[in-house]
């Protein structure tokens, strides 16, 4: 249990996706200017990265990784080299089933969450998120504490920013830095503060 | 010939995809702790984009709009596998070093925004060069912050020591802040603020306009 408890807070604000790793930036950027559209894509951004998460773990498991294939037969099959293309399509596959059931059964948030909820096709977060878990060989179980954490550490990060830049829209910013320039700025503050917690 | 060299030119400063269009952030600020990486990674995209922007300009007429983004995706997702197994065959050293981030080319919006918003409406030749020119601006700015990190976060460049550090003898202390994370958000938001000193046009007009107060109106 322990190690769980510290993959989940290592994952969500240690490695936080957004600020250690610059996952999802562009959307972390562009969709930060208001905090309610912040909380309805962080939701969005966690529900699709627990899902699939875990999914791309069983089908790296069972069919793609060296070997895996040995259930069918083929023991000497690796076909890991296909596994950018399957990720991408159970993301995107997903996210489509994702947007049809909530606007088949909770049309306010669907309402809520608009363009935004197709856009995290595209976002490099949940892929990454994936890729990670590829790349650093966790189990079943360690996959789905990885996907709420990553995606909870990304939530957070961008309510904070729209929090903030809400703030900032009164403050008198020099002309060059208006817009996309302070926001870098204050992303790079955000993800000094962040740093602190690999301390713990 | 003027055109294509405008498509070309443009993407450098004046509609840069990353100061300006916000494509393509987030590899643009991992992958530039060092040069080396950098360069290949510019290398990467540069050639996918150029690839996919013709790959998918050739089938426009041909690819459903309401299946496009698959398509796309399934296009561009090929296209990195290819970019990734040649990576790994030679230069291994490297390729470890980028991790997921060659992988993440495929939700680069780079490459997936211009493919919506130039190649599925122009010929080939036209978007193979709008590609290239999108890599060379995401290039020029993933350099230029990658030269800095690596000069003052290591005192070097390409590995070869420029400032002497004191571990070496010499007399350059590094700023271990230049290889961390937010280094990167720093130098390219004033590198931001830079480019929209020079080019006025670029700067974004704000929500809220402060009212200047001289002191006799307040008294």
């Amino acid at each position: 249990m322990d190690a769980y408890v510290s993959l989940f807070i290592q994952s969500a604000f240690v490695e936080n996706l957004a600020l250690a790793f610059f996952l999802g930036m562009c959307t972390f950027l562009a969709v930060s200017k208001r905090v309610e559209t912040a909380i309805g894509l962080g939701l969005a951004v966690i529900a699709i990265q627990v899902i699939t998460v875990p999914v791309n773990y069983l089908i790296y498991t069972f069919l793609l990784a060296d070997g895996a294939l040995a259930w069918a037969g083929m023991p000497n099959l690796d076909l890991s080299f296909l596994g950018l293309v399957s990720y991408i399509g159970v993301i995107a596959a997903l996210v489509q089933i994702l947007e049809m059931t909530l606007d088949k059964f909770f049309p306010k948030l669907y309402n809520a969450l608009g363009i935004f909820l197709p856009l995290i096709t595209v976002n490099c977060a949940i892929l990454g998120g994936t890729l990670f878990m590829v790349e650093r060989q966790y189990d079943f179980a360690e996959s789905v504490v990885f996907g709420v954490g990553s995606g909870s550490g990304w939530a957070i990060a961008l309510i904070a920013l729209a929090g903030i830049r809400e703030k900032l829209k009164y403050s008198d910013v020099p002309d060059g830095l208006q817009g996309l320039g302070i926001a870098f700025i204050i992303v790079g503050l955000m993800s000094l503060s962040f740093m602190g917690f690999s301390g713990i | 010939m003027s055109e294509s060299r405008k498509v070309l030119i443009d993407p450098l400063v004046d509609n840069n995809p990353i100061t300006l269009q916000m494509l393509g952030i987030c590899s643009a600020l991992a992958v530039t702790t060092s040069l080396l990486p950098a360069l290949l990674m510019c290398l990467a995209l540069t050639s996918v984009a150029a690839l996919a922007g013709a790959a998918i300009s050739a089938l426009r007429h041909r690819i459903p709009n309401n299946i496009r983004i698959i398509v796309h995706m399934t296009i561009i997702a090929s296209l990195v596998i290819l970019v990734d197994q040649l990576l790994k065959a030679f230069a291994f050293e490297t390729s470890k070093q980028l991790s997921v981030f060659v992988g993440l080319i495929i939700t680069n919006c780079i490459v997936l925004g211009r493919a919506e918003a130039f190649a599925m409406k122009n010929g080939v030749a036209l978007s193979f060069i709008d590609g290239l020119g999108n890599g060379l601006g995401y290039s020029v700015i993933l350099i230029a912050v990658a030269s800095l990190r690596e000069l003052f976060g290591a005192g070097t460049l390409l590995g070869y020591p420029i400032l002497e550090t004191v571990a070496n003898g010499g007399w350059y202390e590094p700023n271990g802040l230049m290889l961390l994370p937010p280094s990167a958000f720093f130098i390219i938001g004033l590198l931001i603020w830079g480019i929209r000193t020079w080019r006025k046009q670029q700067v974004e007009k704000p929500e809220y306009q402060i009212h200047a107060v001289h002191r006799t109106e307040v008294f």
